[in-house]
């Protein structure tokens, strides 16, 4: 990704950031409309993170490069998503566990 | 030496703000020596109190108050302090900071860190942070006193935490940059040739050990920033509502949880633990492999469980939180990942035990130290199991058999491991070997007397004696029957110390009066024994290695001699 | 001495050192956060049901939308600062790195608006755990963007001079800080919604 881009690669990049851009506006629009919404809040919770996992996709893939980025790359980063969502998870689950006791 | 460095630096720039790993690694090891003996001396005047309740310490008691007492305040400080300074100043420096930063690159056959800058960078913000560390002792709070754990509510409130919270932070940062840096080394700089199964396993354990400490570091991190955002502006992360202290309720906003702090501390935690034994798991692997001249039994089977222990150490967290009314499901399912994870470390073990198996051994000072580690990490591992399931340990949790089962696996395990690799390493470090007489006057007491002091702390544990009572216990009755081994262990720990100084001799000693010694003076393999004794500063290598070879090549039949150098070229390539 | 690849691609990896070392960095800094969002998740689970997007009501999502457009600006900016110097055009760098950091600017200026107003309604950290969470998360992130302006400011004016001896390097340099920068736009992206709008 780094090297061996010729000029018109590089503009061909650019028109996809400008893409990405417009994306990236409307789609934080629309989160902010959907907000006003009279959703319930599960719903509301899945659409605004839903958003949120495209323009973060977006934002990775193509500004960070991360959609031609070397496997090694790709590879400690599931680790690390891995990761994350165990500790997103658990500690609420032992939440979910312990009021199932009462 | 002078023609490869291309101008001569100043003693300054040579041996203080130095960007050579070699010298960063000195720096990190002396400093967290002496932390780890600033740890050990607090812990011998804590053993007093407990052998001999409420007498006044000998020698030392006019800095504790005018009559020479430990009262309990400062005993709790003592206690949180011993394992803070000891587990993140004490033994993660010395094993990643200065093992780590010392090898790593001379065993991939690079001329340094990836990044030297921020290699330096890292030494000064844990220096940093152990000074701040220390500087609370002498503040008008005093050091933090809710235990390396710092649970709140308790922490929360209690007095020093909040220096405590801040050294974190820098000791954080400090091994986060040094974690990034021997991952990006270890990938990057291997020589031409080194393969990852080609990597000695002292490379592979560092690189696992790296991979844990960025990943579950900064979620204690987070922590430590929730809990200094409660201590400083006054939000209520992890106090409850209506928390009562001291007969009234407190007044805060309340509705956070003790528990997020559990939670986000142990996923660092238990991590932590496989950080402070896989890297003196490599140390043993290199100095056995050597000592018996044979390649390690498994070699494979012993990257693969490291790796696998390295994944696993993540989903184990809450194994230390059974009795915090988690519920059934969550037990079960941590109970049964700690079960797993056993395996790994029994079949690290099993290979070790194994590679014994026929040698003719050496028996010398490194290898005595490596030995010994074999069935101490057995004893600690073991010990583990119960507590491991759900059932016996609502009974061992928060006792002192808790408290043998982790020091038999940092202590006697490794402890040992590191002065294994300190007496290993040290001629290359020097040119010269360490004196045997003084290194085996070294081990065998420190043998004894560390199980001298850890044994009869899991007698005490299973009869229910809890951990980190200023009086030991005195006033339980279930405690009366085993208090009796208090002076036994203490007298124990007191003469452990005097073990060390014959090794603190022997270093300062060996400097100008070890024998003086060639290149490889243990005939090894890896690639570190190619430099020269000490290693030319900032190149390591006369010229850069290649690497022809699996790592332990011991006793091939039919070679002229009983090793055969990883760079030595195959037959067929000429 | 010569420490390998530090510009040019290892073979085998197919990656200059510095580019694994701000992935590692970065990778750190999503357990860092993970570390915070599971606070979050934990404390908006304990809290009475609906608590945190009652207390969360206070927050003003029109300045909070203006400064996610903001920001993601500034991660266009800095791509196309990137993309600039591989087009060898130093001067477009400069002018969009300097958007940069007017747009970072920019999101500090409003978020001290935000912060103000919230003070001058006695809403501080204390109050009650949403917004205890919310100034930790916000503030956290702030002090990224603070640190991320220091390195871009070098970037942008002394350390600039380097293009002129080692283009290449210099080219990396702004590719590793842009994919630091972008990870913090990312950050916001997902601080947005679960403070502000949920
Ligand atoms: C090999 C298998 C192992 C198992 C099954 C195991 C299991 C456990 C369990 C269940 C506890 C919690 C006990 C309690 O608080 O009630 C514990 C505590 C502990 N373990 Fe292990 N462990 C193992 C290996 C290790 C290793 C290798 C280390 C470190 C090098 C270690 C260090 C510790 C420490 C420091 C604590 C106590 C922390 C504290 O509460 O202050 N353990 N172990
Ligand atoms: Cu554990």
């Amino acid at each position: 990704m780094t090297s061996g881009h010729d000029t018109a690669d590089i503009k061909n990049h650019i028109k996809v950031y400008m893409m990405v851009f417009a994306a990236l506006a409307f789609l934080t629009i629309i989160t902010v409309a959907a907000s006003y919404l009279d959703l319930s809040s599960g719903e509301a919770i899945f659409l605004a993170l839903a958003i949120a996992s495209i323009k973060g996709s977006l934002v990775a893939s193509y500004f960070m490069h991360l959609i031609s980025e070397r496997a090694l790359i790709t590879w400690i980063l599931m680790l690390t998503a891995g990761f994350f969502f165990i500790l997103m998870f658990i500690p609420m689950a032992s939440l979910i566990d312990q009021a199932r006791l009462g | 030496m002078s023609e490869h460095t291309h101008h001569e630096e100043s003693f300054f720039r040579k041996y203080i703000w130095s960007t050579d790993h070699k010298i960063i690694g000195l720096q990190y090891g002396f400093t967290a020596l002496f932390f780890l003996l600033v740890g050990f001396s607090l812990m011998m005047v804590m053993r007093w109190q407990l052998a001999y309740p409420e007498t006044p310490i000998p020698f030392v008691g006019s800095l504790f108050g005018e009559d020479g007492l430990l009262l309990p305040d400062i005993y709790n400080s003592l206690g949180a302090m011993h394992g803070t300074i000891m587990i993140f100043l004490g033994i993660v420096p010395l094993a990643v900071g200065a093992f780590g930063n010392y090898l790593v690159p001379l065993q991939i056959g690079a001329p340094d860190m990836a990044f030297p800058k921020l290699n330096a960078a890292s030494y000064w913000s844990y220096l940093v942070g152990g000074l701040v560390m220390m500087s609370s002792f002498f503040t008008e709070e005093g050091a933090a006193r809710s235990g390396w754990t710092s649970y709140p509510p308790l922490a929360n409130i209690e007095f020093g935490q909040t220096i405590w919270l801040i050294g974190m932070i820098f000791l954080i940062t400090s091994s986060l940059l040094g974690s990034m840096n021997i991952i990006t080394t270890i990938v990057q700089l291997r020589a031409p040739g080194l393969t990852w199964m080609r990597l000695p396993f002292f490379v592979w354990a560092q690189f696992v050990t790296s991979f844990l400490l960025v990943l579950a570091f900064p979620p204690l991190e987070a922590a430590a920033v929730l809990q200094l955002m409660d201590r400083v502006v006054g939000t209520s992360f992890f106090l409850p509502s209506g928390l009562v202290v001291a007969g009234e309720v407190m007044e805060v906003s309340g509705g956070g949880s003790p528990l997020l702090w559990q939670h986000l501390f142990w996923f660092l935690a238990h991590p932590e633990v496989y950080v402070l034994i896989l890297p003196a798991m490599g140390v043993v692997s290199e100095v056995i492999a050597n000592n018996t001249r044979k390649p390690l039994w498994g070699y494979n089977s012993l990257v693969f469980a490291a790796v696998f222990l390295g994944f696993m150490s993540f989903i184990v967290w809450a194994h230390h939180m059974f009795l915090t009314g988690m519920g059934t499901t969550m037990s079960a399912f941590f109970q049964t990942t700690t079960m797993i994870i056993s395996i790994p470390s029994v079949i690290i073990l099993s290979a070790l035990f194994i590679s014994l198996w026929g040698a003719s051994i050496r028996f010398n000072t490194p290898m005595l130290f490596a030995l010994a580690f074999l069935p101490m990490f057995g004893i600690g591992g073991l010990t583990g199991l119960p507590l491991g399931f759900a059932a016996a340990d609502i009974y061992l949790h928060d006792t002192y058999y808790v408290i043998g089962h982790f020091h038999y696996v940092v202590a006697p395990g490794t402890i040992f491991g590191l002065f294994a690799g300190i007496y290993y390493w040290y001629p290359k470090i020097t040119g010269r070997k360490m004196n045997e007489l003084l290194g085996k006057i070294h081990f065998w007491p420190s043998l004894l007397f560390m199980n001298g002091i850890f044994m009869p702390m899991f007698i005490q544990g299973l009869a229910g004696v809890s951990r980190r009572l200023w009086d030991g216990g005195l006033e339980y009755a279930h405690a009366a029957g085993v208090l009796h081994w208090n002076e036994f262990m203490s007298i124990s720990a007191w003469l452990l110390g005097l073990a060390q100084i014959p090794f603190i001799f022997n270093v300062f000693y060996s400097l100008r009066s070890g024998e003086k010694v060639d290149n490889n003076p243990w005939q090894a393999t890896t690639l570190e024994w190619e430099a020269p004794s000490p290693p030319l500063p900032h190149v390591n290598f006369e010229k850069l290695p290649e690497v022809h070879r699996e790592p332990y090549e011991y006793s091939v039949p039919g070679r002229n001699r009983d090793y055969t150098p990883q760079t030595e070229p195959k037959k067929d390539q000429y | 001495m010569n420490i390998p690849y530090t510009v040019e691609e290892r073979p085998d990896t197919g990656l200059y050192n510095a580019k694994l070392g701000i992935w590692l960095f970065l990778a750190s800094e999503v357990m860092l956060f993970g570390g915070l969002f599971s606070a979050y998740v934990f404390l908006r689970f304990g809290a009475p049901e609906g608590a945190f997007h009652e207390w969360g009501k206070e927050l003003n999502i029109p300045l909070a939308t203006i400064n996610t457009m903001i920001l993601i600006s500034s991660s266009v900016t800095m791509v196309m600062s990137w993309a600039s110097l591989k087009l060898k055009d130093f001067k477009k760098y400069k002018f969009y790195m300097g958007i940069t950091l007017l747009c970072a600017l920019g999101f500090l200026v409003i978020k001290y608006l935000e912060y103000t107003a919230k003070f001058d309604h006695h809403i501080y950290p204390s109050t009650n755990t949403f917004y205890a969470i919310y100034f930790t998360l916000t503030g956290l992130h702030g002090l990224h963007i603070i640190g991320g302006m220091v390195v871009l400011f070098y970037l942008w004016m002394p350390g600039s001079k380097m293009w002129h001896s080692k283009p290449e390097q210099f080219t990396n340099r702004i590719e590793t800080v842009g994919l630091y920068w972008h990870f913090v736009d990312l950050v916001w992206i997902f601080l947005f919604p679960i403070l502000y709008l949920l």
